[in-house]
This record gives C-alpha cells, structure tokens and sequence, in this order.
C-alpha cells in the first residue's frame, strides 16, 4: 500500500511524517470550515434567487404601471415633444444611488441604496404647465417607484452574480481538500509510517545479522582458543619429542586477529 | 345676413373641404371596433378607410409612436391643402391656427438653445404644423440673445415676445413661464383678431370663436394654478400667465392668483357653472390635497373605472364638445378650428387606444373621447 496511489514527495522521515500529520489537520479544519462557509453563502444565495424573483415580478407591474403613466401624459400633452423638454430641463440627478458592503461569510457584497438629493430641484416642475402637469408629476412618481425597483433589482441581481463565483471558488476549494488534499496526505503518512516500518524491521534484521556474526566470532576464537591451550599442550609434548617445529609454524598461521564490528 | 351671401365667395370651398374632412373622422363605431383589436396590426387595419394611404408604409406591428406620427402626418397633409386654398380673413385665421404650434416649436428651440445642443436635430421633431419657412434660421443662433432677435426678425411671433419678454428673460425665466406667457399674448392676440377684423366681426366666426378662445383661456388659467402647487412659481409671476378674457376674467382669474390649494380653484370657479361641476365631477373639491392625490388617482383609476376621469378629461370633453356644436354654424372660420381640435382629439384617442393595447391595459381602454 505505500508505494500505490498519490504521494507527496517527501522523505520517509519522522520530521516529515509530523509535519504531514500537522497538514492533515489543519487541512480537516481548513475542510470543515470551507464547508460551512460554503454552506452559508448557499443559504444567502437561495434566499438572493427568490428575492430576486420577488423584485422581477415586482419591476414587471411598477414598470407597466409606469409606462402606461407615460402614456397618460402622452395623451394629456398631445405631443411628442415632452420627453425632450423633460430631460433638457434638468441640470442635476434628483434621484441618487449609493453604494455600500455588506459582509457575508467573508464576501464583500456591494448593496446600492438609492436616495433623493436634497435641495436639488427636479427642474421640470413646472413642465406641462399649460395642460398635462399633473399627469407629468404622477408619472414621475410612479417611474421614480420604478427606478427604486430597479435599483433593488441591480443590487441583488450583483450580489448573484458575485455569490455564484464565490460559491464556486469555495466548493471547488472544498472538493480540492476532501477528495485530493486530504487522501494525498493520509496516503503520504501511510506510506511514511510502512517506509518506517520497514526500516525498523531491517534494522532489526541487521541487528540480529551482527549479533550472530558476533556470535560466530565469539565461537571461532574459542575455537581458536582451545586450540592455542592444546598446541600448547602439545607443544609441551613436542618440546618432549623434539621434532614439532614445522608444525607450529603453520597454526601459527591462525593467530590473526579477529575482526570487530 | 350679408355674411350668409357673401362668405362663400372666399370660404365656400375650403368649408365644403373640412366638412368633408369632418365627415372622415372616426365615429362612435369605429372606436368600439379599434377597442376590439388585439394588436397594433388589428387597430392598423381598423384605421384602414380613414388613415389607409398614410399607414399603409408603417411596417408589421408599428410603434404607438410611429403609428400616431402618421395619423399627425395625415391632419397636416390636410391642413396644408385647406390652407393654400384659403384667402383673405381665412388665410389668416388659418395663420394665427398654426401659432399655437409655433410656440412650442420656439419654446422647443429656445431649451436646446440654452442648452446648447445642436438645433437642427430639433428641428424634425418640432410640430409639423407650427413649421414656419424662417424657422430654420432660428438654429443658426449660437446663443440666447442671437436667437431673441432672430425670433424677433424671422418670426410671426415676434409681437407675442415684443414688450412682455427680453433676452434675459429667455436665459433666466424657466422655459414654461416663456412658453406660457406666449401662449397668453397669443389667446388674447387670437382673441382680438376674431373680435375686431374687420371680415370677421359680427359674424357667427366671431360668435362660436369667441366661446373657443375663452374656454381654451379659462382652462389654461385653471391648469396653471393646478399645476403651479408645489413649484417656485409665485403668485404675481402665475397672474401674470392668465389671459386677460374668458368667463373666468376678471374675479375668477383675480381669485385663481389668489388660490393655495384645490379648494381655493374650487371657489375660485365657483361663479361659472360649467367649470363648477367639472370641479365637483373629478373630486377635486373634497378637500384632499393635489400632490397626495396623483398616487390615489393612479391604483383607483384602474379599479373604479369611470371615476379616474381627471380635470384635463373633462376639459378635453368640454373642448370638443364647442368643437362638435362649432360645425351647427355655417358660414364661420370657426370650423377649421373645430376640425383641427376633433383631428387632434381623434389623434390622441388613437394613440391611446394603441396605447392600451400594446400594453395590454384594456380596463382603461374606453377614457378615449368619442365626438360622433
């Protein structure tokens, strides 16, 4: 099992196998607190989708609301020519958008609040004067209702868009960790742990070599030992018989020294 | 009765035309047949007999727009014909018809002016029948003081600014108070013209004119001050946008300058039956306030129907009301009015209608003005 699968390349130290231990957990941490993350942005999202559904549905009947008004001043004003001197007669945006964040889950949402200017004129008040003037004020009324709606609208349909990329970074991030970072880490401890193994089981292995070739020697220079205490003897003997010296010699040979681990 | 001799040496052509041209306009049952239509096609092919020649180039499914700039085509087509068969006192009637236009086209030229935008543009989309050859000139001015005296030079309306407005009042007076105040010299212009000319005083284009202008003036007096509430407009600059007759002149107009709220119109009309029940028919009198009013007015038109008829509905009624009895005379101008009026009106129904339909509203449908 330690060789298959996917590994880190590290070296089957205890060093590394602590460190990948550390990594693991961390990763399980960093697993479970992505999944959360993820989680809760999913809620907001689901609940940005039906907002979002509610504000279309809404923007469909203001605006129809709306521009059937401008109809209405159409055909109180009986000309064309309204639209142009509306948007001539005005120097200066009444209706206002401001932006500000809101934070979910770490994701920065830009909200646009919309708002009237104060102290700024609408500078077509006076528009239609003649005939249509009322028509021309409820029709801003009702398409300032409109762009409050579509303002609304932008802010959610943004924090959609923003959230469906967070959440896929996120989950792609979470299915990076469970099913490639973590496996890859266990494997990598697994294969620290058996590559450890085995060095333990060869060290005991080689261990148990040295102490029977250290057996094996101990035996030899007993051997060799005894010998020495019967040559001596039948040197002694020999002293007596007189004609053992060439054979000395030769087991003299043997007296080498014995090689230490 | 010499008018009744004479009156159709000159005009017996042109008003045999326009009440041919009167005959032309929809009736009762082809307006229940244009609320009958699904689409734009539909009302298209309604409007067929009437309006073939000139919807006939529209492509499939037209825009209201694209659809009420040819019925407009079709009034000018029209006018233009009457107007260069026309002589004498007629000729010049026809004149002083077109100036109502001419205003807005000026007025319209003045605000790209003051905003220096380029002219020409505005010029295709200024009224086809205020178009006057010099007005082309009018775009040449680069600034407000050029264009003041151009206006003064090369237009009809050079009286109307003459006396009652100066250049500064062009840069600093907002555009409706100029619009306005034109439209002011103008009625009262118009008004003496039929009053004192000498071809029409003592005839019955005197008589039914005369009615005419003063409706038309007291109901800009009483839009004003409607429409005045809640802007910088002040009481002194309103008077000054109310033309000086009509039934309403001189206490009605004097208490209108007066008028702070609904209420005050209300009394202010109080002396004249005919705006009193109008009054009394929209609600109006009932205390509540004019702004509060629009959003009411809005979701309660569409529920209640026949109630959601505004002030402007009925003066537009009203309007063709004298517009239909106009055609009773004979031997009168006034009929060229009348018919320009009822073309307008017919106009505007159209586009409503077109309206509804395309945006699939027909619960409002029939707030159209049916004249015959």
């Amino acid at each position: 099992m330690s060789g298959a699968g996917d590994r880190e390349p590290v070296f089957p130290t205890r060093q590394s196998l602590g460190a990948m231990k550390s990594k693991l957990k961390g990763a399980q941490t960093g697993h479970d607190l992505l999944k959360r993350k993820s989680e809760a942005l999913t809620k907001r999202f689901r609940e940005i989708t039906r907002r979002i559904d509610e504000a279309k549905r809404k923007m469909g009947r203001v605006m129809q609301i709306a521009a059937f008004s401008l109809a209405e001043v159409t055909y109180a004003v009986g000309n064309s020519q309204i639209g142009y001197q509306i948007t001539e007669s005005v120097r200066q945006a009444k209706f206002r958008v401001r932006t500000r964040q809101e934070n979910v889950s770490g994701v920065f949402l830009p909200q646009f609040e919309s708002f009237q200017q104060e102290g700024v004129d609408s500078g077509f008040g006076m528009t239609g004067l003649g005939k249509g003037g009322q028509q021309v004020q409820k029709c801003r009324d009702t398409y300032t209702r409109a762009v409050e709606t579509l303002v609304e609208l932008a802010s959610l349909q943004t924090a959609f868009v923003i959230l469906d990329e967070v959440i896929k970074v996120v989950n792609r991030r979470v299915n990076a960790i469970e099913h490639v970072i973590i496996p890859r880490t266990e494997n990598t401890i697994k294969y620290i742990n058996s590559e450890l193994d085995e060095l333990d089981r060869e060290e005991f292995f080689r261990l148990k070599k040295v102490k029977g070739v250290k057996e094996r020697a101990a035996a030899t220079e007993e051997e060799a030992r005894k010998k020495q205490a019967r040559r001596e003897s039948d040197k002694e003997n020999q002293q007596a018989n007189g004609e053992d010296g060439e054979t000395k010699n030769v087991l003299g040979d043997e007296g080498d020294e014995d090689v230490i681990f | 009765m010499a008018e009744g001799l004479f009156y159709n040496v000159s005009g017996g052509y042109v008003e045999g035309i326009v009440r041919g041209y009167r005959n032309q306009l929809l009736t009762s049952t082809s307006y229940n047949n244009l609320i009958q239509c699904e689409s734009i096609d539909d009302v298209k092919l309604q409007l067929g007999p009437s309006y073939g020649d000139f919807l006939s180039t529209l492509p499939p499914n037209p825009s209201t727009s694209s659809l009420a700039d040819k019925t407009l085509d079709k009034l000018v087509a029209e006018f233009r014909y009457v107007q260069a068969n026309s002589t004498g006192s007629l000729a010049k009637f026809m004149d002083y018809l077109t100036y109502a236009y001419m205003i807005d086209n000026v007025a319209l030229l003045i605000t790209g002016t003051l905003h220096e935008r380029d002219t020409r543009e505005l010029l295709e989309r200024c009224h086809p029948l205020g178009w006057f050859e010099t007005m082309p000139v009018l775009c040449v001015a680069t600034n407000v003081e050029e264009l003041y005296n151009s206006v003064l030079i090369e237009t009809p309306l050079a009286p109307y600014f003459k006396g009652s407005l100066s250049h500064q009042d062009l840069d600093e007076l907002n555009i409706e108070i100029v619009r306005n105040t034109l439209y002011k010299n103008y009625l009262e212009d118009f008004y003496r013209f039929v009053n004192e000319e000498p071809g029409l005083k003592g005839t019955p284009t005197q008589e039914v004119m005369s009615e005419a202008l003063m409706f038309e003036a007291d109901r800009r007096s009483i839009n004003i001050t409607l429409n005045s509430f809640g802007t910088e407009l002040s009481k002194q600059d309103r008077k000054k946008l109310y033309p000086n007759f009509g039934r309403l002149h001189p206490e009605g107009t004097l208490m209108l300058s007066r008028a702070e709220d609904v209420e005050g119109v209300r009394i202010a009309v109080d002396g004249v039956y005919d705006y009193k029940t109008m009054m009394d028919q929209t609600g109006m009198g009932g205390g509540s306030g004019g702004g509060g009013g629009g959003l009411g007015n809005q979701s309660g038109g569409i529920g209640a129907g026949d109630e959601g008829k505004s002030l402007e509905d009925l003066f537009y009624e009203r309007e063709m009301e004298i517009a239909k009895l106009a055609f009773t005379y004979q031997f009168t101008h006034a009929i060229v009015y009348a018919w320009v009026k009822l073309r307008e009106q017919e106009i505007r129904n159209i586009t409503w209608i077109a309206e509804c339909i395309a945006q699939n509203q027909k619960d409002r449908i029939n707030n159209y003005i049916s004249v015959f």
